[in-house]
Order: structure tokens, then sequence, then C-alpha cells
């Protein structure tokens, strides 16, 4: 499906774009990349080869994180969003969960849900039926609803964080190591309801991972990240054939 | 028996007034992590536009319209000109910047409304009130009843509001916060504003009782001990920490001034602090972090 749509319809596309933080250090230099309508793309690498910063440059949090995009342009659904703040960017169907989960702590399951439905100002019921629809997806967060949500399990706060997202109603989720910390069980776990929603939904995905066969179990198209640039990217199929891959996997450089 | 109830019921209530500019403090800090010195600078400044405004012919609940409305202009200017250039600085800068505005605060109050101090008459007397055989100030149990109707609607709103949750969310996490689409400046300008107007409902109340003048806004050094004692994150610590503060202060004054010397509630609050900073760092209630391990 990926490689079937030419690259001017992509829901997202990045060019060639350089990201430097404190105006000095470069994070990210020339990464280009796209994300067609209903893809699920992963996009892989070690540890600092760039992937959250890329994230970042596309949802427009790298602002907030005292960096910015010195080169490249990033277009989404036809429009150059590299200057829209973070709130817009939401609006129009971006949304990003961050690395580590970060969960409203004192807030309880569904509050955090909830707040993620602001963004849209739906009317009571409206919110109340995107909250029933995220516990259909996650019925355990159901359960869980009274709790702070600092005082679930790490799966729980993966799913309450992508559950948070889901409530802004996007066609774009940018998710950060979803893996991250967790038990194989609960991966595979968020990552088939991460299929099914792309299947369901239509919500397309930019997944950035470690977990290289997990991550190209479930995507149809990959990019590797090796020290800020694309090294590598291919159909799931290609690239789980490919001997270079365990390299960047490693992080070796150079 | 009687005399002891009288002075702690009077300190008591005496402490729910520390209790309302420490809400003040509390609202600010906990949503951006800035701790604003110039809290007890907007007493001052919404205590004299009240009363300037008051002694021009404005009635009551004219002059409280515009003052208001002149805390949210103040609350956006700081929003606008401060926080939003010094954005992710150190807390420290933060904090030095409060600092200078609260002098640019009480000198812009004092150029528009002059340095002499007014006497401000809400119409509740200051005549002592009979209650099941104790004598207590019909004064501060008015002022006791605003401060927990003001608690009972910062608790609504903070719990029971979209505007609410987002607040408490960005207290949390400001970049998950910006991740889901919430504006961070809509939520700072919204905490500046309803610290504006706590504080305009302290200025009126201290206003009242000290009269509107240019001390009222050292009326922070008093919220400082209760913030301490309740935790700077909490609004319910905010409250308990002024109950014990006000007691404690007068229940030391009436019985251990005789004995070590009289004027030793002035003092008294800080060395309580003290205690609590050596024991218990984060306050009564101070937030600490959720840990799991």
């Amino acid at each position: 499906m990926a490689g079937s749509r030419s690259i001017v319809e992509a829901l997202l596309r990045v060019d060639d774009i350089e990201v430097v933080y404190d105006g000095a250090i470069l994070a990210v230099s020339g990464v280009s990349l796209a994300v067609p309508q209903g893809g699920i793309i992963a996009l892989l690498g070690a540890n600092g080869a760039g992937k959250s910063t890329t994230l970042k440059a596309i949802s427009g949090l790298v602002r907030a994180s005292r960096a910015e995009i010195s080169r490249g342009s990033i277009h989404f659904k036809g429009l150059a969003s590299t200057q829209t703040q973070p709130s817009l960017l939401v609006q129009q169907g971006i949304v990003h969960v961050l690395e580590g989960r970060h969960v409203f702590p004192h807030l309880t399951v569904e509050e955090n849900l909830q707040s993620g439905g602001f963004v849209r100002r739906p009317g009571r019921q409206s919110l109340q039926a995107g909250l029933e629809r995220i516990y259909a997806w996650f019925p355990r967060l159901k359960e869980k609803r009274k709790v702070q949500a600092g005082y679930t399990s790490g799966g729980e706060q993966q799913m309450v964080a992508i559950g948070r997202a889901l409530m802004t109603r996007p066609s774009l989720v940018l998710l950060d190591e979803p893996s991250m910390g967790l038990a194989p069980l609960i991966v595979e776990e968020i990552f088939e309801i991460v299929s099914q929603l792309n299947a369901k939904e239509g919500v397309s995905f930019l997944v950035a991972e470690q977990n290289i066969p997990v991550a190209l179990k479930h995507a149809h198209y990959g990019y590797v990240l090796e020290t800020g640039r694309v090294v590598l990217s291919g159909t799931a199929h290609e690239l789980l054939q490919n001997n270079a891959l365990q390299d960047a996997y490693l992080g070796k450089t150079q | 028996m009687e005399f002891f109830l009288e002075v702690l019921i009077g300190g008591l209530l005496a402490g729910l007034m520390y209790s309302l500019v420490a809400i003040g403090f509390v609202l600010i800090y906990k949503a951006s992590g800035v701790f604003n010195f110039a809290q007890g600078a907007m007493v001052l400044f919404a205590a004299l536009t009240f009363v300037s405004l008051l002694e021009r012919g404005v009635p009551f609940w004219g002059a409280f319209a515009v003052t208001l409305l002149s805390m949210l202009m103040l609350a956006w200017a700081i929003e606008r000109m401060v926080l939003r250039p010094l954005v992710n600085r150190p807390p420290i800068t933060l904090f030095m910047a409060t600092l200078g505005l609260s002098y640019i605060i009480e000198g812009l109050a004092q150029t528009l409304w002059g340095a002499q101090v007014h006497g401000l008459d809400l119409g509740i007397s200051d005549e002592p009130f009979e209650v099941a055989g104790l004598l207590l100030s019909q004064f501060d149990l008015f002022a006791a009843g605003t401060a927990g109707l003001l608690v009972l609607a910062l608790s609504l709103l903070f719990n029971k509001t979209r505007v609410g949750i987002s607040l408490r969310a960005v207290a949390d996490d400001q970049l998950a916060a910006l991740s889901i689409g919430i504006k961070l400046q809509k939520v700072w300008m919204i905490v500046w504003a309803v610290a504006g107007f706590v504080g305009l409902v302290a200025g009126l109340l201290w206003g009242a009782r000290l009269g509107v003048q240019f001390s009222l806004s050292l009326i922070v050094l008093k919220a400082l001990p209760v913030l301490i004692i309740g935790g700077f994150t909490s609004i319910g610590g905010a409250i308990v920490g002024g109950l014990i503060i006000g007691a404690s202060e007068k229940l030391a004054e009436v019985y251990l001034g005789p004995v070590i010397g009289g004027g030793i509630e002035n003092w008294f609050p800080y060395v309580l602090a003290l205690l609590f900073l050596l024991v218990r760092p984060a306050g009564i209630f101070g937030e600490r972090a959720i840990e799991r391990v």
C-alpha cells in the first residue's frame, strides 16, 4: 500500500530537514521521509540516532525543547508546517505520543483521556462518546478510570498516552518508543492495537522504535536512521532481509 | 478556658486572611513553577485601585468590576511581556523577574493613585460578636466565610471544568500538555487572571483591616511561612498552613509573650516555618512526585 501511492499524495512529507539544539548541536541532518494516508511507517535506529528529534520536528515540539528546524521543509496534508504552533498542528490532525509516555501523573486515567479531547471543543456528549471509544479499544483503562495515572502500570500508562492522543481525533499519530521498558507481551498487545486502529479506523502511524523485529512485524515501510540521517529505507519485508540493518540496530557509527 | 478558645478561634480566623494571600501564590506556582513574588504587589494594586475608584464616587460593584478588569489586563500584560519571552529559563530567572515586577507594579499603582494611606470600609463592622458565649470578630468571620467560598469555587474550577483539568495537566507536564494541543500561554494567562482575582479579594479584606497603603504588599512575607507549612502546590495546604500560623502566632503572643517579651507574633511564624523545613520540606500537603518502583 505504501509503495503504490505517489509521494505527492503523502499525508506527511519531510524533506531534507536539519534540526539544531541550542543553536549549535546538530541532532538531525538531512532526514527525508513520507507517510502515506493509512500507512504504518517505522522509524528505526539506535539511541541518539535522531528518531525523537525527527518526531518533535514534525509535531512542532522541537521549539519547546530549545531546538529549531534550520533547513528543509515539512508538509502535512500539503501545507508547510515547520512554523505552525503545536496546538494548531493537533487541530490539523497530528498528535505526538512522547517517549517515556508522559501521562499526567496526578490526573486520573479518565481526566488524562478527557484532556486530549479538549482541543476539538466537543460538547459533553461527544466527549463522553470519545471516551467510550477509547475504553472500547483499551478495556483495561475503563477499570482504572478513577485511578491517578501515576499509579498505573507501565503498560497501562502507554495505553493512557495513546488513548489520550486518540482523543484528539488524529489522522497521523507519531508514536515514540512505545515498547520502552515494557514486557514483550504488553508490547505485542500495544502494537496489535496500533495495527487494528490502522486497519479499522484508517489512522496513520509513524512509529519510532529500537525494537526492530516488533516494529517491522506491524509496519508497512521503514526508514533507518543513523547519526541524524536516513541510511536505509524500504518495505518491511526488504528491511528484514537486509544485513546492514543489524549494524544500525547495534548503533555502529560510520 | 473561654479566653483560650477566644484566642484560638480569633487566631484561626485571622490565619485564613494569610491563606487568601498564599492561595494566589499556589495557583501560579502550581501551573507554571514560578514563585510569584509580585503577588503582594498585585494585592496592593487591586486594593489601591478599588479604594481610589470608591473615593471618586464609583459605586461598590462598579469599582469591583473595573478593578477586576484591570487585574485581568495586568495578567495579560505580564504573560505577554514577561513570561512568554522568558519561557524555558531557569526558575531563579523567573523569580528575579517577578521580584522586579513587584516593584514595577507597586510603583505603577502609586503613580496612578498616589502614595497616601486610604481607609477602606466594606460596611462590615469590626465589633465583637457573641457566639456560644465566645466573643468573636464579625469582620474575621466574614473574611473566613469569604475564604471558604473562594476555596470552594476554586476546587470546583480545578476539578469539574475543562479549564481546570487543563490547568492541572499543565502543572503536571508541560510538554505532554503541548503535545495534545493545550495552549500553554492561554493556561498561564488564565492562572494569572485567577490569581489576580484572588489578589483582589485579599486586597479588599486586608485593605479594610489595615488601611490601603504601601505596606500592604509586605503581606507576601506573611504568606511565606504559610506556604512552607502547607506546601507550595496545594490550596488545601494554604488553608491549613494559614490556620496553623494564625492560631500559633496568637497563642504564642498571649501565652509566651509575657515570658519572652511582646511582639513575638511577628517572628514566631518563621520559627515554625524553619522547624517545618527541617522536618518536612515539602510541607504538609506539598505534592510529592509519584514514583512507581
